[in-house]
């Protein structure tokens, strides 16, 4: 990186109309120019938005009841029955039909009944980031009736507000979890490959002794024996912990095999010669080389540890209710009588894999720009 | 070479002790005893006092917990794998059929994991960024991204949906499910296999073909590559001879680490689409906290990834000459 800003600013002097480029520049303009990975970053952003103003976003509480269960997702019009054209889309409410012989309810469009869609509408109230009270919510509509834009559940719950809260839920786990996993890896990789020795050795087998378990058939065992009737935000605690667990062996073992390289380095020996202790050593000069690195191994961890909590939670050991995650919403497509009535329940894993290409693309992209060497 | 095999073979077994333990704290760690849970399920049965009297002095439960660990791995190692407290029978009988049939299942998605990436590797990378190239890569991101379950669900009810409905379910037709093994039967296994093969290898499969493509592509880039063509060789002999032989290397060793996942998938693939092996039993007795049942399997399934390791790393020996001179 620094013999790259050298050259830069040679030649910046040599011709005067080139203007110097900043480490940080050069390494944006290479991620942009990855289309898939840019594609990543906006899915992402999306994401993110949802994370942050997830109350706002979801129209109505998850654990809402109404009198509409397993509804198809409501379909935006904007020509009525007669064939009028209006600015304002609008919906239909449902007219709940019983077929008198097999007893199943199917839902009919009520032309008479129009919803149009607003905005910024007010609805149930909620505390916003736990500051103020408010009842502002994205869109939604005046009437009696729900809008299900992705349908409802076997229950009538609004699956759109669920997807919402699933997606905090599912989304911290996985960047929660890269967290402590990294923080262990880092530590444990920084020491193992500085000290060397027996210390190397023993932290090695360690991490090779982690890597010859079946992974998921652990994390199931641990899981199972959170006791039943915990607390759910420390079962979401735990099960990130457990996740990690595992996770953080891989970035222990490249960072090691940086740290090796690192600490033969001129500036490392420098800061050697001069007296820096370990510490100093390890937390200013080595550590901070691997940042690009970890960035992303990191990005790249965490559609692992978001495909296990789904998984783990679709077979009902992962989180729990209330709580919601995308693998619990997946958990009621189980059966196939459900996926043929109900298609619509499969929607969240839509969530699921556009995070999971999303994470993976920008993986991509960051590894082209910030860690140009490790191809 | 055979220090590099025996040093393996030790670390193997040290792998295998370890795991045992840590298998074992899994067993025991379950709040509330496990003959006090016995005692609740048969108080009202009778003859209990005897029966409970057994088991205690068979795990030896009264006794300290390295006493009871030691109880368990001798009786382990001597095929005694405890009692399941669900079905009040030896976990050893009901292991047995589906230990075979998860190691059918594990070993026929390894082999179509990579009788279907390599080939298919060697033509994306010979025919670079061509359609099928990037058909492949988007379908290997959707493959590496859907999890498996959900595949699983989603080609049931395709199956179910367009085509026979034979073949979804199960591993056996309901004339073979109980039946001894025969011509028939096998190949009414294979008729069933399939489903959970390219499920469970899916993912896998798409991963090999991106590694393969990329070694390849390094290996064109060689010198021996180059003098390979400039002695006029045909360019198959070229690929398949020189290139592929060697491309090929990385991809055994990445065997041993790609056995966690098969083994993985193989479990949960199983529990959605109820299929006779150890998956289901497994996630049954986890709910119920059956745990000898639970750590049994748990344990034989650590067992078998060492041994798949190890296997891998003969492999290794046998396909890279410089370890065997080493």
């Amino acid at each position: 990186m620094t013999t790259a800003t050298g050259d830069t600013l040679r030649s910046s002097q040599q011709e005067e109309q080139h203007k110097s480029v900043s480490v940080r520049a050069v390494q944006w303009r290479i991620f942009r120019q990855n289309r898939l990975a840019i594609l990543g970053l906006v899915v992402l952003g999306l994401f993110f938005l949802v994370l942050a103003f997830g109350d706002f976003i979801a129209p109505y509480r998850p654990a809402m009841l109404t009198p509409n269960p397993l509804a198809p997702p409501h379909r935006l019009h904007f020509r009525d029955a007669d064939g009028v054209f209006h600015w304002r889309p609008f919906y239909y409410a449902y007219d709940k039909v019983r077929d008198m012989k097999t007893f199943k309810t199917t839902y009919v469009e009520d032309t008479t009944k129009k919803m149009p869609l607003r905005l910024f509408i007010r609805g149930d109230s909620y505390r916003m980031w736990g500051l103020f009270e408010t009842d502002l919510h994205l869109f939604g509509v005046n009437s009696d009736h729900r809008v299900h834009i992705i349908g409802s559940d076997e229950l009538g719950r609004d699956l759109f507000s669920r997807l919402v809260w699933a997606t905090r839920i599912s989304l911290t786990i996985g960047l929660l979890g890269v967290v402590i996993s990294l923080v262990l890896g880092a530590l444990l990789g920084v020491i193992s490959g500085y000290y060397g020795g027996v210390v190397d050795v023993i932290m090695q087998r360690l991490i090779e002794l982690l890597m010859s378990f079946p992974q998921i058939p652990l994390w199931m065992a641990f899981a199972a024996i959170i006791p039943v009737r915990t607390d759910p935000l420390l079962v979401y605690f735990l099960i990130t912990i457990i996740l990690s667990f595992i996770n953080w062996t891989g970035l222990a073992r490249q960072i090691r095999g940086m740290t090796l390289s690192l600490k033969e380095r001129d500036y490392a020996l420098a800061a050697q010669a001069m007296g820096a202790s370990d510490l100093r050593i390890m937390v200013r000069h080595i550590l901070p080389n691997t940042i690009g690195h970890m960035i992303v191994i990191s990005t790249l961890a965490v559609p692992g540890m978001i495909l296990a909590e789904t998984a783990l939670s679709f077979l009902g050991l992962g989180i729990r209710e209330p709580m919601l995650s995308w693998g619990t919403l997946l958990k009621q497509a189980q059966s196939l009588h459900m996926m043929a009535q109900a298609p619509w329940v499969l929607i969240p894993a839509l969530a699921v894999v556009a995070s999971v290409l999303a994470f993976n693309f920008v993986g991509d992209g960051l590894r082209d720009s910030l860690d140009p060497y490790e191809r | 070479m055979f220090g590099f095999l025996l040093s393996r073979a030790g670390f193997a077994v040290i792998t295998i002790l370890l795991a045992s333990v840590l298998n074992f704290l899994l067993i025991s760690l379950p709040p509330g005893d496990y003959i006090a849970r016995l005692e609740a399920q048969q108080s009202r049965q009778s003859g209990v006092v005897t029966k409970l009297e057994n088991v205690r002095v068979r795990y030896g439960l009264d006794k300290p917990i390295i006493v009871q660990y030691w109880k368990w791995i001798t009786g382990f190692v001597q095929g005694d794998l405890g009692l399941s407290m669900k079905y009040d029978t030896e976990v050893r009988d009901l292991v047995g059929g589906r230990l075979v049939l998860s190691l059918i299942l594990s070993t026929a998605t390894l082999l179509f994991t990579w009788a279907v990436a390599i080939p298919i590797g060697v033509y994306v990378a010979v025919r670079k960024y061509g359609l099928a190239d990037n058909i492949l890569t988007i379908v290997g991101f959707i493959g590496l991204a859907l999890p498996n379950f959900l595949l699983a669900l989603l080609l049931v009810y395709i199956s179910l949906f367009w085509f026979d409905a034979k073949s979804v379910g199960g591993l056996f037709s309901r004339e073979f499910r109980d039946a001894a093994w025969s011509f028939a039967r096998v190949w009414d296994l294979m008729q069933h296999l399939w489903i959970p093969v390219i499920v469970i290898g899916t993912a896998g499969t798409a991963g090999l073909i991106r590694i393969m493509r990329t070694n390849l592509l390094e290996t064109f880039g060689e010198m021996y590559i180059l003098t390979a063509r400039a002695k006029g060789l045909r360019e198959r002999t070229v690929v398949w001879k020189h290139a592929v032989r060697v491309a090929i290397n990385p991809l055994i060793s990445i065997l041993g680490m790609s056995l966690p996942f098969i083994i993985g998938g193989e479990i949960i693939v199983s529990i959605v689409l109820n299929l006779p092996t150890l998956g289901p039993l497994f996630y049954e007795a986890l709910l119920l906290q059956d745990m000898y049942l639970a750590g049994g399997i748990l344990m034989i399934l650590t067992l078998l990834l060492v041994i798949g390791n190890f296997l891998a790393d003969l492999l290794l020996v046998w396909s890279d000459p410089r370890i065997k001179f080493s």
